[in-house]
């Protein structure tokens, strides 16, 4: 259909002119299904919607104090070294980025006045310059103006290669100018649809450029205020201990209106999820528990007349058993799950197909995830505006056993099925990790009883996911025939987790396993897809292109999602905190307040 | 005397070198790097982590590492952890107050309760008192402080809500309230872990002074008149002590080295758990230095035993 045509129809729509109904029966007509139409329809609006906020206080502070239990204790206090998301966490209580997420994946203004599009003539028709507005009379902690000179200072200070900065991938190919005091440009050398992840979020967090000016480059790691941050946020640091302990107090001069709300803020690490849990919603001894991975039955008692409860926040974790397309039982010019093999059984797009059919995602959510999963068809689960309604999914023994039984695949003397010689045995690896191995086991419950014999494998978390070239056991190794575990989706744009898969970029002994397409899968059309929608500015059919391309995952069975993970946190009854799906625990904390 | 002192000393070097190249070598061919952490975020590029591996020195050859380590180690340099990007020694030294303040308390309240007990049962063997104390003691060091420590919080914190389960080092009170609340948070893992000592240390004194009370100058003592104070203290004590006091000094290191388990569970912020911390991120720096100076100190101490013997016993001579 003609964009121009698809447009005016939108319009139509927002109008009152022409009738939802009527929409979605043209967009049936030229072959879109309804919930496609919707999802248009939807997206027709606003490009970037401003969130809401929901905080309540009329005053400045009075809160007392804030407990916050991280049950691995943030290390260091440079949001561009940060290792981890707990150390993204710990500084981004005191810096602070231009714009952060909220929990629908909205843009919410920290640092910058206005959210850039191209009504307002911010964003570029083109998509290759964003301007952002600052705040004026914002103030770092130590009295200084904070300013575009500090915007653009951050760019070059994670841009050179000898900082050493883990953000370097979202800073080095843009350019960022100073137009005034309070405005910078930053230019893309090419479209870029996604123009919100340099100074957005936990990794667009903003360093003072008169703290930090001598120590840019190989001299980065001894600058002081890498343990004892300046930032702009609502509470100022006053001590930190790695690993163990991070105060804070409340910003006087902070510029939001009537923000924060808590006086003094502590961040207490060490120890593990269930005790952290307890701490929380037990004993009432600590306000918010990060990331409490602890099944669902343990916090369904802990709840139970309990201080504290359980949050949830959406975002677009997906837990998901990866197949392998090349042989890994075979070694070509020294290296197994070689690009020269195929795979001798998922080859067969029956037998990928079957074994889809073979994970019963309700009581992997049921026995293990509980409130803290959704089952999912999907390999992208988010934003919503992205997720495909178009896939389905079943749990069906006999219709699995039928499908291989129609394909040639026979059960043997020994029950499992074979063809042309070869058996149906394959190999299941996974990282060290309660529900992990319980889903395991779940899964190969299924497959014997459709006459698959799977072997179980799990590896140590910090070898599975290392880049270790000379360890066999590494997840972009996969020499085994499915694997499992889950790649965080941390901004609320799909675009570079889908990018991985291009066929472009397949591990190999080459590139030394540092490419991102582990599965190992080729697909033209999905390249196509993909390419397209990193050149498209057109919010709605850039949406499409993600749907696609995550339809084209289903119907070749590359991924069969297991579990749509939602983020789990623990909160005193009274604590209203702001979780967002898409950002750190701690990216809204200036909405945060107590009831009283 | 002094010449013994330096005797050992010299000999402790090679030991040290030795410990150091198997510590060093051991965690070099552990599997995982600090930085793979980083290879889960698809936001991060492959070519950061090598990177940073380059800058770090982690894809030199393990020999020119080690070489590295131990030149910088002569020179007071202790490195920095990969983790933190900090000075190995101030991370230390950070932890060190929480570790020396419970483990040593710890060993205080064991101390106190093994070497009384430990001594009146002895005087009377297969008493009721002596029964009881056994029995507890047996019960005592076959219970793991993983468990005891679990067991007092679900009674104290949990049940009851008498005690904080989760240490924390900056207590917002001064004067009178924060020593109270210092001694408040500390009961639990001090009780956990100076009971699991003290069982095992009534059994060992109690046997120590039963060798010692059947010889015959004990009796000797008694003949002349002496009373039963003054024979078991004066008399009996001062040579039964001698085996507990290699005990006691092979158990300070651990005062120093903190205990892994019990400072997991009520997240106090000690040597111990920094070390599993470190361990569990592959930060090598701070493993090493941590484990090192772990060796040192039992060395050290392993010679403050063995002077103090001559102490004690003068019929011991040191040459």
């Amino acid at each position: 259909m003609l964009d121009k045509e698809l447009r005016s129809m939108i319009g139509q729509v927002k109008d009152g002119r022409m009738d939802r109904r009527a929409f979605i029966q043209r967009m049936a007509a030229v072959g879109l299904t309804a919930p496609l139409a919707n999802q248009i329809l939807a997206l027709g609006g606003v490009a970037m919607a401003q969130g809401a906020s929901t905080y309540k206080p009329t005053k400045r502070g009075g809160g007392g104090a804030l407990k916050l239990l991280w049950w691995q204790g943030p290390t260091l206090l440079n949001p561009h070294f940060a290792t981890g998301t707990k150390d993204q966490d710990g500084s981004r209580l005191f810096y602070e980025p231009l714009a952060c997420w909220d929990p629908d994946g909205n843009m919410k203004l920290v640092l910058a006045s206005e959210i850039p599009s191209t009504q307002n003539g911010l964003l570029a028709a083109d998509g290759k310059s964003v301007t952002w507005k600052l705040k004026p009379g914002v103030k770092w902690h130590d009295g200084k103006p904070f300013s575009a000179d500090d915007v653009v200072f951050t760019w070059q200070y994670i841009k050179d290669p000898a900082t050493a900065a883990v953000t370097i991938a979202t800073y080095r190919d843009l350019t960022v100018e100073k137009i005034d005091d309070l405005t910078v440009k930053i230019t893309f050398p090419k479209p870029t649809p996604f123009w919100a992840d340099a100074f957005v979020g936990a990794t667009g967090q903003i360093l003072p450029k008169h703290l930090f000016a001598d120590f840019i480059g190989s001299k980065s790691r001894e600058a002081p205020t890498n343990l004892a941050p300046v930032g702009t946020g609502p509470y100022k640091f006053v001590e930190f201990k790695p690993g163990d302990l991070i105060r804070g107090v409340i910003n006087p001069d902070y510029h939001m209106a009537n923000r924060p709300y808590f006086d003094t803020l502590e961040m207490k690490g060490g120890g593990d999820a269930v005790s952290a849990a307890r701490a929380v919603i037990q004993t009432g001894e600590y306000d918010f528990g990060w990331n409490i991975q602890v099944e669902d039955d343990v916090l369904l008692r802990l709840e139970k007349g309990g201080k504290g409860k359980t949050v949830y926040a959406v975002g677009g974790d997906t837990e998901f058993i990866a197949l392998n397309f090349t042989d890994p039982n075979v070694e070509v010019d020294g290296e197994r799950s070689s690009m020269k093999t195929k795979h001798p059984l998922f080859s067969d797009p029956v037998v990928r197909k079957a074994l889809s059919l073979l994970v019963d995602r309700e009581s992997v959510k049921k026995a293990i995830y509980g409130r803290a999963g959704r089952t999912t068809a999907n390999f992208l689960n988010g934003p919503e505006k992205f997720v495909s309604k178009n896939t389905s999914w079943e749990f069906n023994i006999e219709k699995a056993a039928k499908m291989l039984d129609d394909a040639g695949w026979k059960p043997g003397a020994d029950g499992i099925r074979e063809k042309d010689g070869k058996k149906l045995k394959i190999l299941y690896q996974t990282s060290i990790n309660g529900p992990r191995q319980k889903t395991q086991a779940i899964v190969k419950q299924a497959c014997q009883k459709a006459g698959i014999e799977v072997e179980l494998k799990s590896v140590v978390a910090s070898v599975f996911f290392s880049s270790d070239v000379a360890n066999p056991d590494t997840y972009p190794k996969f020499y085994a025939d499915i694997e499992m575990f889950q790649i965080p989706l941390s901004q609320p744009d799909p675009s570079q987790h889908m990018r991985r898969y291009l066929s472009t970029s397949v591990a190999t002994k080459e590139n030394k396993w540092q490419g991102t397409n582990f599965p190992r899968w080729v697909n033209k059309d999905y390249d196509a897809v993909i390419n397209a929608a990193d050149m498209e500015m057109d919010p709605v059919k850039r949406a499409a292109f993600y749907i696609k391309a995550n339809d084209l995952m289903w119907q070749d069975t590359v991924f069969i999602p297991v579990m749509h993970r939602l983020k789990v946190e623990a909160a005193a009854n009274n604590l209203r905190p702001v979780i967002s799906g898409w950002a750190n625990e701690t990216d809204n904390l200036f909405d945060w307040y107590r009831e009283e | 005397m002094s010449q013994y002192v330096l005797r050992r000393l010299l000999i402790a070097i090679p030991s040290l070198l030795g410990i150091s190249v198997v510590l060093f070598v051991v965690l070099a061919l552990a599997p995982g790097d600090p930085f793979s952490e980083l290879a889960t975020n698809p936001n991060v590029p492959p070519e950061v982590q090598a990177a940073l591996r380059a800058k770090f020195g982690l894809d030199d050859p393990i020999y020119l590492r080690y070489l590295h380590w131990l030149n910088a180690m002569l020179h007071g340099d202790w490195g920095f952890s990969f983790v933190s990007r900090m000075d190995v020694d101030q991370l230390i030294l950070q932890r060190l107050p929480a570790t020396l303040y419970v483990i040593g308390s710890a060993q205080i309240l064991a101390l106190l309760i093994a070497i009384p007990v430990g001594v009146y049962a002895a005087t009377r063997p297969y008493s009721l008192f002596d029964q009881i104390a056994n029995t507890l003691a047996f019960v005592g060091f076959s219970l793991p402080t993983f468990f005891t420590g679990i067991l007092f919080i679900l009674i104290f914190s949990v049940t009851l809500d008498w005690l904080p389960f989760v240490y924390t080092t900056d207590i917002k009170a001064t004067g009178i309230r924060w020593v109270l609340e210092m001694i408040r948070q500390a009961i639990m893992p001090v009780a956990v872990l100076g009971l699991f000592q003290a069982a095992s240390m009534t059994r060992f004194v109690r046997s120590a002074m039963l060798d010692v009370i059947r010889l015959d100058y004990v009796t000797t003592a008694r003949a002349k008149g002496l009373g039963q104070a003054t024979v078991i203290v004066k008399h009996v004590m001062r040579n039964a002590m001698i085996p507990v006091v290699t005990l006691i000094a092979l158990q300070m290191p651990a005062v120093f080295g903190g205990a892994i388990v019990t400072e997991q569970i009520f997240r106090i912020p000690g040597i111990g758990s920094l070390l599993i911390s470190s361990i569990l991120s592959n930060d090598t720096p701070v493993v090493m230095a941590v484990t090192f100076v772990f060796a040192c100190l039992v060395v050290l101490f392993n010679l403050i035993a063995d002077v103090l013997y001559g102490w004690l016993d003068p019929r011991i001579s040191l040459r």
